[in-house]
């Protein structure tokens, strides 16, 4: 069959224009973080990737990740559950809302936060007499991380979930399936791949997060900087090769989600052609 | 569906009760600081906070930037989505996979990265200063930043929209001799413009939103180079909560009209798709 734009000419310019700008826009880049970080040898590399204030640093990223993907997980599927299996009013609304930490700026979302449980805050005011501080400590950190990635795993599950329909498990319930079984029996096998998906997301940008983080931080050293503010701290101060050194580790991360994500979609892509 | 059908399956309080004490926790209550913060201003305060001169330069920035990151992402992601979902060739799957680095990649790496190779002795910044061009602490050096954060929004809505197109309106236009460019503009364009309308608004959005990618290649020079998160940023340091509170809700608006627009031209686009069923 003849379709447009598959002469040879067209085919072979448009490829290489896509792999020439690709190369330019993004793999230089890529390719440059790595550079940096080995720009003065090994050596100093291995010495900023093991430093203290690296592996608090880290530490610090993994815990955020930890915290904020199972909240964001268990959130996902529950809000996926209620948009597309019930019809009720204000549905519509609730997907607006949860779009909204994905529409305004991350600065934003930790000004929400710091005007709330900061110092003048009415909630940080109450908070505070009872010795419980959140801003400028880790605790707020998770929670402005929980904020901004909240839409990614309901926003891979809705259209699924909502294409699929739910006659399998309206078949569950008339053979007499409890909620759980119902759920671990029927949806769980269907969805499960959108949902490591989703968790992919939510783990990628609660790693990466820094705009929102950075404003909820205060930057204490060895308590509230994680891997991208240490990123930021270390390139303020002209430690170039400690800077790109921790932003390789993040690179090599991103690179890491990158493949989960090619393969799981080959798997998907596989299952669809056999189905 | 019917309600009655739908209240069938076991779970409706549950998960109404999880989803509306999320909401309530993590959305709506560190919204309602925000507008406590804005009720201590008066309406003369509220205006001089939102239209302070510096505030206005970095506005002017911000959307300048904004728009020529989201155009060059318009005609970048139209050809990424073509070449990925019209051609095979080796390798197509890791410019694929590239697509979404971006997005896995932290803003905060993107923004050193860019700003170390396009200084002035930057592996492309010495390249381009005997040219003339000044990327590092210029709006396009800002607009750079935010073009490589919003790379995947146009290519990820176009090239499902291209897949899904079948062969025979190709087929049928160059059988009658329409040349390609031709049938090009009249048979798949008007196909896939609404895809590319919401990639565009969607990165410009995330655009003028980007804050850590933008600020190291910025410079961040009082009324040049300033974008509007940086300012927002600028008055939480000096503790004028309120003037940063007041910026916010700006920006809040913004994105919010944004992303109603958006969706009100997507679900639009899907009634015509669909034949009104939706």
């Amino acid at each position: 069959m003849k379709r447009i734009g598959d002469g040879a000419a067209t085919r072979i310019g448009l490829i290489a224009l896509a792999v020439i700008l690709t190369t330019l826009f993004l793999v230089i880049p890529l390719a440059g973080i790595f550079y940096q970080a080995f720009a003065e040898g090994m050596a100093p590399f291995w010495q900023n990737l093991t430093s203290t204030f690296t592996r608090e640093a880290i530490g610090l990223t993994l815990l955020i990740a930890l915290l904020t993907v199972p909240v964001n997980l268990i959130f996902g599927i529950f809000l996926a559950w209620l948009v597309t299996r019930f019809a009720f009013p204000g549905r519509r609304i609730l997907q607006t809302l949860i779009d909204i930490p994905f529409a305004v700026s991350p600065v934003v979302a930790g000004l929400l936060y710091l005007l709330l449980y900061g110092r003048t805050g009415w909630l940080g005011s109450l908070l505070s007499e009872q010795d419980v501080q959140l801003m400028f400590s880790w605790p707020g950190m998770v929670l402005v991380t929980v904020f901004v990635t909240c839409p990614f795993v309901a926003r891979e599950l809705i259209p699924l979930m909502q294409a699929q329909g739910s006659a399998e498990e309206e078949a569950g319930v008339t053979l007499g399936a409890g909620g759980w079984t119902l759920f671990r029996r029927i949806t769980l096998p269907n969805i499960r791949w959108a949902l490591v998906y989703g968790v992919i997301l939510t783990n990628a940008r609660a790693i990466g997060e820094f705009g929102a983080v950075s404003v909820v931080s205060g930057s204490i050293r060895g308590e509230t900087i994680n891997l991208p503010l240490q990123v930021e701290l270390l390139y303020q101060d002209y430690n170039t090769v400690g800077a790109f050194t921790s932003a390789a580790l993040l690179a090599a991360l991103a690179i890491v989600t990158l493949m989960i994500k090619a393969v799981l979609e080959w798997h998907t892509h596989r299952r669809e052609k056999t189905a | 569906m019917s309600a009655r059908t739908a209240r069938v399956l076991p779970g409706f309080s549950l998960s109404l009760g999880v989803t509306l004490l999320f909401v309530s926790l993590i959305l709506l209550l560190p919204m309602t600081s925000l507008i406590g913060q804005l009720s201590t201003l008066s309406w003369s305060q509220y205006w001089a906070a939102i239209t302070d001169p510096r505030l206005i330069a970095s506005y002017k920035v911000t959307l300048l930037a904004a728009l020529a990151a989201s155009l060059f992402n318009a005609l970048f992601g139209l050809l990424m989505a073509w070449v990925l979902a019209r051609y095979t060739f080796p390798g197509k799957r890791i410019l694929d996979a590239l697509m979404d680095l971006p997005f896995a990649l932290p803003t905060a790496v993107a923004g050193i990265t860019l700003a170390t190779l396009y200084s002035r002795n930057g592996a492309m910044g010495s390249l381009l200063e005997p040219l003339g061009i000044e990327v590092a602490y210029t709006w396009l050096g800002i607009a750079l930043a935010m073009a490589f954060t919003s790379v995947p929004f146009v290519v990820r809505t176009v090239q499902p929209v291209l897949e899904d197109l079948p062969g025979q309106a190709d087929e049928a236009a160059l059988t009658l001799g329409a040349s390609n460019l031709y049938a090009f503009r009249r048979v798949i364009l008007p196909h896939i413009w609404p895809a590319v309308v919401t990639g565009t608004g969607l990165s410009f959005a995330r655009s003028l939103g980007e804050f850590g990618a933008v600020i190291f290649i910025a410079g961040n020079m009082p009324y040049r180079t300033e974008v509007v998160s940086l300012m927002m940023a600028t008055r939480l340091e000096e503790y004028d909560y309120a003037g940063a509170a007041a910026i916010a809700s700006l920006v809040m608006l913004v994105s919010l009209l944004l992303l109603l627009a958006i969706n009100l031209w997507q679900g639009r686009f899907y009634r015509r798709l669909h034949g009104g069923r939706h």
